[in-house]
This record gives structure tokens, C-alpha cells and sequence, in this order.
């Protein structure tokens, strides 16, 4: 089997980790740009992360054989603070030429306010102007209906928004077929407590059909699992889907979605 | 009640023969869950904090289970959803509760 990780924050894992998603059949890693638990104190911490994830973490994952790529952004969480945001907006674009770099996110909303609305919209425009894929995050539990309706709202009002360049992700039962029916990509993210289970995801697929979707762990410092994907992959065949089934859902759909960057590219290993 | 109305579908569906697979993995996982929820409720009484409006939001989207309508999860995730649509003035903080609760006026 074979799957591509559309969505891991991998400077929170440990090698083994990696060891473990390459033994399962991963085939690239792709990593957003995160919250670190913690507000950054300056647009300087911000420089570092994107260090981090352009140079630093490639080549840790490349020892493992693993290609990762990266989105860069300003995460919801730290949109309070429109000086920040400024700031950091500033610097992104001195790093969107990285050879490792596929768009802006993950960018959304996380409690739906004014400020993060600005912010998301701020981020939309430099996508735009760069012609950049979008990666959205959409927020939490009771706020996460609401905030896709505003989500998609800011999307659809910009002109220069291509939907089939833009994935929506960590999508729901309530939030999902909103998502498709606008032309997005949608992303189920794979939980062990919140966002989705394996069950709950190869339901949506069954309702709502494998086109335009991908799974993705989203594993960071939190309880999170980076092998849910392929996991998944196990409660598909359970199932009796077939292993097209599996290999569309779980490889050519993310890759369809992401070689609409250049950059991404896979090397023949990915292929076999 | 009717148990049998079948929720929407794009005929995604794997081969009949799994379909008793289903219910033969899955219910005593599923099983231990609802007693999870059970014995939650009744954890929360016991402690003296059934009021909080999380358990309160939690046995109103149980009701939703057993209504005979299909599409539940759907429909629990939305019950426990902010139903307003405009943005917030300011955060509340990082985390979402879980549930939603209307703001104190």
C-alpha cells in the first residue's frame, strides 16, 4: 500500500515516527504551518519556524527517505494580534521559492473573530497575488459550523480564488457536502478523540463519494496518531472496498490535489 | 419507530457481503462507547455538575440516537454547533468547550 501524509506537523515527532509512517507506505509528508502551543513573541519566532520547515525538517525527513514539503502561513490561533500578522505576512513571501514550499496554510479561523476574518483574508490575498495552492483549517467542535460558513463566504467573495486550488480540511458530517458543493477540495482529518475517526471518514467517502477528498492524520504535540491514515486504509478493506478504493483515496487524490504545484513532485520510489 | 430508512448515498457502497461485517466488528466497540456516555451522565450526577450546560448539550443531542431519522451524526455535530453567523467582536480564548453556549446578556 502506498499513501501520501497531506497534513502532519512533523517537528513535533520523533524519528521513530517517521521510521513507522515510511514502513506503512508513506510516500511524502506534507507539513502546514502550525500553532506551537505557545504565542510566538515576535516576527522573528516565525522566521525560525519557517527555517525549520523549509531546510531543517526536510532533511531530517529525507534520511528516512521521506520527501516533505511544507505550506507557510500565520495559523489562526495567533491572528489576535494584527501587528504580528503584519509582520510575519511580510516575511512569507522571501520563502514561498523554497523548493519544498506548495502554498499558504494552514489558514482559517479558529474562534470566528473579526481579527482572524481580516487575517484570513489578508493571507488569501497574498495567495492570490503568488499564485499560491490555499490549505484551510477550519475551527474546532461547536465553532466549526459557523466558522466554514465564514470561511467559504471570504473565499468565494475573492475573485481570484480558483476552488479546485483551495482545500477545506478537517471537515465533518455537518460541514463536508457545503465544502464539495462549492467546488473546494475537502480534507477528513483522522482523530482519536475530536475532528474524525476511521469509521466515521469511509462513511463520509460512502455518502459523499471519493472525489475531491483526502485523509490526513494531522499529528502534532497533541493526541494525535501519524499512522491513522493507513489505519484507515484497514477499516476500507474491512469494509470490502477494493484496493483501487484505497490506493485513490489514500495516494492519487492528495497527489492530484498537490501536483498542482510544480514543486511537488515524487520520486520513482513514490510510484511503485 | 422506524429503524430501516437508509441515509443518503452516491452508491459508494462495497459489495453486500460486507454489509453483516459491520455490525459484526463494530457493535461490541460501539456498545462500550454507549456505556461510556452512560455511565458519564450518570458520573456527572453522582459529582454533582449534570447542570453544566456540556452535560446538558450532551443528553439533549443523545435524544437525537433514537429519534428514527437518519443522518445523526450529522445532525448531533449540528446540535451541538454555535448556531449564530456573525463574527465574533473578541476571542474567548484558544479552546472550543465543545458545546455550544449562548452568551449571558
Amino acid at each position: 500500500m502506498r499513501y501520501i501524509e497531506p497534513h502532519g506537523h512533523m517537528v513535533s515527532r520523533t524519528t521513530d515516527d517517521y521510521q513507522a509512517m515510511v514502513a506503512a507506505g508513506c510516500a511524502a509528508v506534507c507539513e502546514p504551518a502550525f500553532w506551537a502551543g505557545f504565542d510566538r513573541s515576535s516576527a522573528d519566532g516565525f522566521r525560525d519556524y519557517f527555517r525549520q520547515l523549509t531546510v531543517y525538517e526536510p532533511a531530517r525527513a529525507s534520511k528516512f527517505l521521506l520527501p516533505h514539503f511544507c505550506w507557510l502561513c500565520l495559523n489562526p490561533k495567533e491572528s489576535e494580534d494584527l501587528g504580528l500578522a503584519a509582520a510575519v505576512l511580510e516575511l512569507i513571501p522571501e520563502f514561498l521559492g523554497k523548493k519544498n514550499v506548495l502554498g499558504i496554510g494552514e489558514i482559517g479561523l479558529n474562534r470566528n473573530t473579526r481579527n482572524e476574518l481580516e487575517v484570513l483574508e489578508r493571507h488569501i490575498e497574498l495567495a492570490v497575488r503568488h499564485d499560491q495552492l490555499i490549505l484551510v483549517h477550519t475551527p474546532h467542535l461547536e465553532d466549526k459550523k459557523k466558522g466554514t460558513r465564514l470561511i467559504v463566504d471570504v473565499l468565494r467573495a475573492h475573485s481570484g480564488v480558483k476552488p479546485g486550488r483551495v482545500i477545506i480540511d478537517h471537515v465533518e458530517e455537518h460541514t463536508i457536502q457545503s465544502v464539495l458543493d462549492q467546488g473546494f477540495w475537502a480534507g477528513i482529518t483522522l482523530y482519536p478523540d475530536s475532528k474524525s475517526s476511521p469509521p466515521r471518514a469511509v462513511d463520509m467517502l460512502e455518502v459523499c463519494g471519493r472525489e475531491r477528498i483526502w485523509l490526513n492524520s494531522a499529528c502534532d504535540w497533541g493526541v494525535s496518531d501519524p499512522l491513522a491514515v493507513p489505519k484507515t486504509a484497514f477499516e476500507m478493506r474491512r469494509r470490502g472496498h477494493s484496493a483501487e478504493f484505497v490506493d485513490q483515496v489514500l495516494y492519487q487524490n492528495p497527489v492530484r490535489f498537490l501536483s498542482q504545484c510544480p514543486k511537488f513532485v515524487l520520486g520513482d520510489a513514490a510510484h511503485a | 419507530m422506524s429503524t430501516s430508512r437508509p441515509p443518503r448515498s452516491t452508491g459508494q457502497l462495497p459489495p453486500s457481503s460486507a454489509a453483516q461485517a459491520i455490525v459484526d466488528t463494530s457493535f461490541v466497540p460501539v456498545r462500550a462507547k454507549l456505556l461510556e456516555v452512560a455511565a458519564f451522565l450518570d458520573r456527572v450526577e453522582r459529582y454533582g455538575v449534570a447542570d453544566d450546560f456540556r452535560c446538558a448539550a450532551l443528553r439533549q443531542a443523545a435524544g437525537l440516537l433514537v429519534d428514527g431519522e437518519p443522518e445523526r451524526a450529522r445532525r448531533i455535530l449540528e446540535a451541538l454547533s454555535d448556531p449564530t453567523t456573525a463574527p465574533e467582536a473578541t476571542s474567548s480564548g484558544k479552546a472550543a468547550l465543545g458545546a455550544w453556549q449562548p452568551p449571558v446578556r
